[in-house]
């Protein structure tokens, strides 16, 4: 009865196992986290945070560790970073409530999009214009702005103040632009997730190299970017130039768009690919459902999109417009409390690095 | 016959560690269809390799992850100073120099090297560590076999090797439980020391050697070896002797690796159970010292030893894997470490007593000694005084034994009869023919991959 050990936090379980990494070292050559964790000796649970946010979950330590179970040290830092990762993107959401419901469970986010885009259809019912062209005719534009200037505002209050906790959580100092700067190129380069001077990730063939999520990745992020570039291009044009959607094949929103838009669907789908290939228990299984579900939502922002597009002048625009709409509004709303806030945290803890190294 | 789906084979190799797959892929490469026959089951395959860090590289300027020029005289001279002139110089120039060939080799088989660690800014220019270290070097080498056909089974150990004259003929291993004859035209034995037999070597060492730990693999029981030599065949290197080097008490009886080293001996007053010391802690920097400790814990009672810091030095060596007992009082530590308090006390006033005034560098030699005490203090002797006071318990950790089989230049076995027709070895079990006693850090992984690869290229030219 007493010989049992007492069940560690997810911080302290990561402090036991980045120490025994601290008398070993092997793995110093593969990511950020471990020249971070050797230039230390003792580590305060922001240390833990801050270590675990600049983990981006490769495995290739636990595949290399001569200590992973069925060893007494049982190693598998991977899974111990990504609990803790978890758990504090839970602790410093606001409302926390809400990142706990989102992170862990795909049928909430699933739950959540139902009703993004019944609210979308309520909309197109209840405040459809007298006149107006394109999705204007549908919507109006003063409408879409007030459905979403506060949905695309709000959440990003809500990471504003969940990285403000971070910051302090980690001890961060005042950031100077040499640590903006490095944070940025190491971020869009996805440096870290090519495996230092490994060829990739240990993530879908085991203990075997590949580029594959590095390369979905990079299709999800740049193509999420650019059709984030559309829709703000979209705005200049609207009120800078008074050209009014829609706009043609031609025409910036579009060309940035629709590649974009492709780029975000094939990302995804490569992404839910491999992660129904590699093994849950190198992530934090609590969360992979979540995790799964907002790939999904991702990669049907995009597809949406596209589809709709397709369908301009038809008679399905309407149908599509809700569900694209009711996507994105879906989309913006949880960013703040489900796996879309990692990009936030893990540019952060960049820039807390590049302050440690210039220490 | 669970994983074996048939009993004949073009060679078998004994050992799932470097030496093994290094001759496997060389041989795979050749057109052979290798049998791997590896004692541990899957999570622990790779024998000692999968502990290691580093090999050490010849070469001529920068070479991957390797800075400046390391040539041919400079390494064999390491040897030599290590190995006191115990060393086969044709063996030890043909390992030396061939290893300038094995980096890109490697890499161009899956291992991934990465700059020198953090705390061994040392090594930079002599030994190119694995990026992940041994464990990534050997799934990166199970993979490329597997691309190449070798078929490899695990919990199969080889209890017996059967020799007809000076032909091998064949190998009965147990597989899953199941005793099971395999026939194969040619043999490569990589099946390591025997230091995890501890019956073995208390035999040679004397009774003592119970309490040894064994750093690495306990899958390395020397059978193989023992069937070999039984069969009449050369034996090199001394049958008594093994390297160890002091680690940490804690650590369990096998698989403790690399974190269960303890580097903090040149800043402390080390003790042995009675509360006496017995040797300089500070004849020299503790690379080169670090390995006759683990024979001078051997030698005191109990085999144990306890070194003692004070609060200045704690942060001077690499941190340990096992936090040290922690005291406010010099008695109060030995309470937690079981010593006797008055006589820690006694022997670490004199010490104090007889530390000397001047400057302190850990990084090197700085001359600071003891004035008067017996065995002195050479260097780094500062008194401890400054509570907390901190202790690690130290014993005898065995890496490997020396006793091996004499193999020639092309990595075969010789016997009663001379060499046998077609058994090779390589790694561990034949290191014995170039390192008689001694060890150059990053030499056993340079051994294995060199030998292993010509004993996979001699087998497929000869069976
Ligand atoms: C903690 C530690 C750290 C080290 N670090 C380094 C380093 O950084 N650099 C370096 O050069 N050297 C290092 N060494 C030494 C190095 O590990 C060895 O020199 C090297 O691994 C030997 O390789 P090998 O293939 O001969 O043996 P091993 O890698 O030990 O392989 C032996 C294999 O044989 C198998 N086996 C044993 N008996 C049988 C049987 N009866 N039947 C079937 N299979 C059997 C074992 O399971 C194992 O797979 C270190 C050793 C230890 C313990
Ligand atoms: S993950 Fe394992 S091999 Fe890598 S540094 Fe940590 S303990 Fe060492
Ligand atoms: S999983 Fe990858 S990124 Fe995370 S600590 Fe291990 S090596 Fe680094």
């Amino acid at each position: 009865m007493f010989d049992q050990a007492p069940k560690l936090s997810a911080t302290e379980e990561a402090r036991r196992q980045i120490e025994i990494c601290n008398a070993c070292r092997y793995c110093e050559g593969y990511c950020a986290v471990f020249p971070s964790a050797f230039s230390q000796r003792a580590f305060s649970d922001g240390d833990i945070t801050q270590l675990a946010s600049l983990c981006h979950n490769c495995r290739g330590c636990y595949y290399a560790c001569q200590y992973t179970e069925p060893h007494e040290f049982a190693l598998n830092l991977p899974q111990a970073l990504a609990e803790v990762r978890v758990e504090s993107w839970e602790r410093f959401a606001w409302p926390g409530a809400f990142a706990r419901i989102f992170q862990q469970s795909g049928a909430a986010l699933s739950a959540a999009l139902v009703i993004g885009i019944a609210a979308l259809f309520w909309a197109l019912t209840a405040l459809a214009p007298e006149s107006g062209e394109g999705f204007y005719a549908y919507l109006s534009h003063s409408a879409m702005v007030a459905i979403f200037l506060p949905a695309f505002l709000l959440p990003l209050a809500a990471i504003g103040i969940g990285l403000r906790r971070y910051w302090t959580e980690v001890g961060g100092a005042r950031i100077r632009w040499p640590h903006l700067k490095e944070a940025l190129i190491d971020g869009a380069k996805l440096k870290n997730l090519s495996g230092g001077a490994a060829e990739g990730c240990n993530f879908e063939k085991g203990d075997r190299y590949s580029q594959g999520r590095r390369h979905a990745h990079q299709a999800v992020f740049w193509g999420f970017m650019l059709c984030f570039a559309s829709t703000s291009s979209g705005t200049v044009l609207h009120y800078v130039f008074d050209m009014q959607a829609p706009y043609g094949l031609f025409s910036l929103p579009k060309l940035l768009g629709v590649p974009g838009g492709i780029l975000l669907v094939l990302g995804a789908g490569l992404l839910i690919r491999l992660k129904l290939k590699a093994d849950a228990k190198l992530g934090a299984p609590r969360v992979w459902g979540g995790e799964m579900a907002f790939v999904a939502l991702l990669g049907l922002t995009g597809l949406s999109g596209l589809v709709l597009y397709a369908a301009t002048g038809t008679a399905l625009v309407a149908p599509l417009l809700a569900l694209h709409l009711g996507t994105v509004l879906t989309f913006f709303l949880t960013t703040p409390y489900s796996k879309m806030v990692h990009g936030f945290y893990r540019m952060a803890s960049l820039v807390r690095d590049a302050q440690r190294k210039e220490a | 016959m669970s994983q074996l789906d048939q009993t004949h084979w073009d060679l078998v190799i004994v050992g799932g560690g470097n030496a093994a797959l290094c001759a496997a892929i060389e041989a795979a490469e050749a057109g052979m269809r290798p049998l791997i026959l590896e004692a541990a089951p899957k999570p622990y395959r790779g024998g000692n390799s999968r502990h290691t860090r580093n090999f050490r590289c010849m070469h001529h300027g920068p070479l991957s992850v390797l800075t400046g020029t390391y040539d041919e005289e400079e390494y064999f001279d390491d040897l030599l100073r290590v190995t006191k002139g115990e060393t086969d110089e044709h063996l030890a120039r043909l390992a030396i120099r061939t290893s300038e060939d094995c980096l890109p080799w490697m890499e161009a088989h899956g291992v991934a090297f990465q700059p020198s660690l953090s705390g061994t800014l040392s090594l930079s220019r002599t030994n190119a560590f694995f990026l992940g270290g041994g464990k990534a070097l050997v799934n990166a080498y199970y993979n490329t076999a597997e691309d190449l056909g070798v078929t490899v089974a695990y919990e199969a150990e080889v209890t017996q090797i059967h020799v007809q004259d000076d032909r091998f003929e064949g190998v009965t291993a147990r597989i899953g439980g199941e005793d099971m004859r395999i026939e194969g035209k040619g043999l490569i034995l990589a099946s390591g020391g025997f230091q995890a037999d501890l019956d073995w070597l208390a035999r040679a060492w004397g009774p003592s050697a119970k309490n040894f730990l064994i750093r690495g693999t306990p899958y390395n029981r020397g059978v193989p070896l023992k069937q070999m030599l039984d069969k009449g065949a050369d034996s090199v290197g001394d049958p008594t002797q093994c390297h160890a080097v002091a680690i940490d008490g804690r650590a369990a009886k096998f698989d403790g690796g690399i974190v269960t080293r303890l580097d903090c001996v040149p800043f402390s007053v080390v003790v042995n159970r009675d509360g006496d010391r017995f040797y300089d802690e500070g004849e020299d920097v503790w690379p080169k010292r670090y390995a006759i400790w683990g024979r001078l814990v051997a030698a005191q009672p109990d085999q144990v030893a306890y070194a003692i810091i004070d609060a200045k030095s704690l942060e001077l060596f690499m941190p340990s894997v096992y936090p040290p007992e922690k005291a406010d009082t010099l008695e109060g530590l030995a309470q937690k470490l079981g010593l006797p308090g008055n006589k820690l006390r006694e022997t670490v006033d004199a010490f104090n007593a007889a530390c000397q005034p001047g400057a302190f560098h850990p990084t090197e030699l700085d001359g600071l000694a003891t004035d008067g005490l017996e065995p002195p203090k050479t260097n780094w002797a500062r008194p401890i005084t400054e509570p907390p006071f901190y202790g690690y318990s130290l014993r005898p950790g065995v890496t490997f034994t020396y006793l091996g089989l004499k193999v020639d230049d092309t990595a075969r076995v010789s016997g009663p009869h001379g060499r046998f027709a077609n058994i090779w070895a390589a790694g561990e079990i034949m290191a014995g023919s170039i390192l008689g006693q001694g060890y150059l850090a990053g030499f056993g992984m340079t051994i294995g991959t060199v030998f292993g690869r010509i004993a996979g290229q001699e087998a497929a030219r000869h069976v």
